[in-house]
């Protein structure tokens, strides 16, 4: 049921609980105390639109960031990812397991901005060894939504 | 060239499916929202997919035996021993055809002889009647109602027989209402039926999108499989309607006759479809367990939703259909869906189009995203309360 439910949000958060009882079979109200709990026990962190931002006014520049940490005693994975994750400019800070350590998803208003983010504000940070940075040129997919795609290649009516 | 002298009878007086007719209507409209679609709306499962990649990257493109390639053929075997308990032999019980809608007519064209009598259960599918009139036969409407949720029942049943009856055409889950027929509902019927020479043609393409209870065919019932034609396919249960493969089963008597028909007039189905299609058997059952469970999301939704706004209709169990009555409204099924689509531009297909005991119903499907059935629901209400 959970997974249902969960699956139903990622997909659109925006149903509402009466719909959401209505596909799944339960009332609305326990909806409301599966999400509750979703939301207390912290699986649920927010909800959020999904925007495909090249078609915003002010789109900005997304960058995504390889940073490379030598963790210390001090400084471990999870303080380092704590002071990254603490800029606004920052949209997401993974672990990854491979060539680096940290994937930083960065949003600023223009190029220079993101330059001076990096500089200024990732570089310095201790234990931080290396640091790459690609920007996103187009999107064609997010949250598993895909953009402007016309996907239904069916008829209008058909038997 | 007076043409009409020319062409055989039997086709010019065949009428166009009111599908096609309607389909002219609504494919004029510009942005259409679509409820009328008989078709599934996610992609074949890659893996079935990438197995025809291979099968084509491996230069696999030749005919293959009429009946189908072998191991597919076991494969649907082994397919009908999980799901209706019924043994069928590889060898010359199973024919892979070019879709369902191949199996039916080879199927009615293997059994009619002049004036025999077909009985079609109505609302139905279109083809059904024109393949047994094409073949020289008489289609006899068995018509069902909203009361007994369109199921065949035996006091409908039983006074269209006759000593022409030769067979009859059962399917279930149904194009277009959703009804399901429960074992002892069927178990009714084939009471009637043993111990005659009628033969059951039961069309199972939906037989995998069942929300209650799994599909029951009638061909497993005690004493039925000889006399049934058992016909399914890859279309709905895959999402595999553009692969055109289906397949059916029937003692070796029968299928021998059908395997001639199919021989001649199709050579064998599509080779790259018949390859990847013994990946769809034997190893797409979650795939296929989670389509479902979508479409069963979007069923209780739409039927919640259509009762709610006034356009009643029980709860169909399978395929992927709602069939509401809009009699309340005043309007035949005709009018009701073209004022829709002028006024609100939703697109859903007249019941008069699967027989005439459809007037008053219009089919609804839901193969559809559920932000699509939203936005196309909140129209139709619309236009109800506008009526
Ligand atoms: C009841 C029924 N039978 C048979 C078919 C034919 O399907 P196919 O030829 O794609 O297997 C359809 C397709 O809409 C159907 O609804």
């Amino acid at each position: 049921m959970q997974n249902k439910l969960i699956k139903l949000l990622r997909k659109d958060a925006r149903l509402t609980n009466e719909e959401l009882g209505i596909m799944l079979g339960i009332s609305a109200k326990e909806i409301a105390d599966e999400i509750e709990q979703l939301e207390n026990n912290g699986i649920i962190k927010g909800y959020t639109a999904i925007l495909d931002e090249s078609k915003l006014e002010d789109t900005g520049v997304t960058a995504v960031i390889e940073v490379k940490v030598m963790p210390s005693v001090k400084y471990g994975y999870k303080s380092v990812a704590k002071i990254i994750a603490r800029f606004p400019e920052v949209e997401s800070v993974r672990l990854i397991a491979g060539d680096y350590d940290f994937s930083v998803t960065v949003k600023c208003p223009d190029l220079n901005s993101v330059g001076m983010f990096v500089a200024d504000k990732i570089s310095p940070i201790e234990g931080i060894v290396s640091i790459s940075t690609h920007f996103i040129m187009g999107r064609y997919k997010e949250l598993g939504r895909e953009f402007d795609l016309d996907n239904d290649i069916r008829g209008v009516v058909s038997p | 060239m007076d043409y009409t002298r020319i062409l055989s009878k039997k086709s010019q007086i065949m009428k166009p499916s009111g599908i096609r007719k309607f389909f002219d209507i609504a494919a004029g409209v510009p942005d259409i929202i679509s409820l009328s679609v008989g078709e599934p709306d996610f992609d074949t499962p890659w893996l079935i997919r990438r197995d025809a990649i291979r099968v084509l990257e491996e230069g696999k493109t030749a005919y293959t035996s009429n009946a189908g390639l072998f191991p597919l053929r076991k494969a649907v075997s082994d397919y009908f021993k999980r799901t209706i308990h019924n043994e069928y032999n590889p060898e010359n019980e199973i024919i892979i055809t070019v879709g369902g809608s191949e199996a039916i007519d080879i199927a009615v064209r293997a059994l009619v002889n002049p004036d025999d009598e077909v009985i079609v259960p109505q609302p139905c599918f279109v083809s059904y009647a024109p393949i047994v009139e094409l073949t020289g036969g008489v289609a006899v409407t068995a018509a069902t109602y909203a009361e007994n949720e369109f199921k065949l029942t035996p006091e409908i049943l039983k006074p269209l027989i006759t000593p022409k009856t030769k067979a009859i055409i059962l399917s279930y889950p149904s194009n277009p209402t959703g009804a399901v027929m429960r074992k002892h509902e069927l178990e009714a019927i084939a009471e009637i039926l043993r111990g005659t020479d009628i033969i059951i043609i039961s069309d199972e393409i939906y037989s995998e999108l069942t929300y209650g209870e799994p599909h029951v065919s009638i061909a497993e019932l005690p004493g039925m499989k000889e006399r049934t034609i058992v016909v399914n396919g890859f279309s709905k249960a895959f999402a595999m309607t553009g692969w055109r493969l289906g397949f059916c089963a029937a003692p070796a008597p029968i299928s021998e006759q059908i395997l001639k028909i199919h021989q001649y007039a199709i050579m064998c189905s599509p080779t790259i479809s018949q390859h990847a299609a013994v990946v769809a058997l034997n190893d797409c059952v979650n795939e296929v367990a989670e389509m479902v469970s979508e479409y069963d999301m979007r069923r209780r939704l739409v039927v919640e939703s259509l009762n709610r706004i006034g356009l009643s209709c029980f709860t169909p169990e399978g395929a992927f259909y709602v069939f509401p009555s809009v009699k309340k409204s005043g309007l035949s099924s005709q009018e009701f869906c073209k004022c829709l689509i002028n006024e609100k531009k939703v697109a859903v297909v007249p019941g008069d189009a699967f027989g005439e005991c459809g007037d008053g119903f219009i089919r609804i499907s839901y193969a559809y995203s559920i932000k699509h059935l939203t936005i196309a629901i909140k129209r139709i209400e619309e236009f109800i309360n506008e009526i």
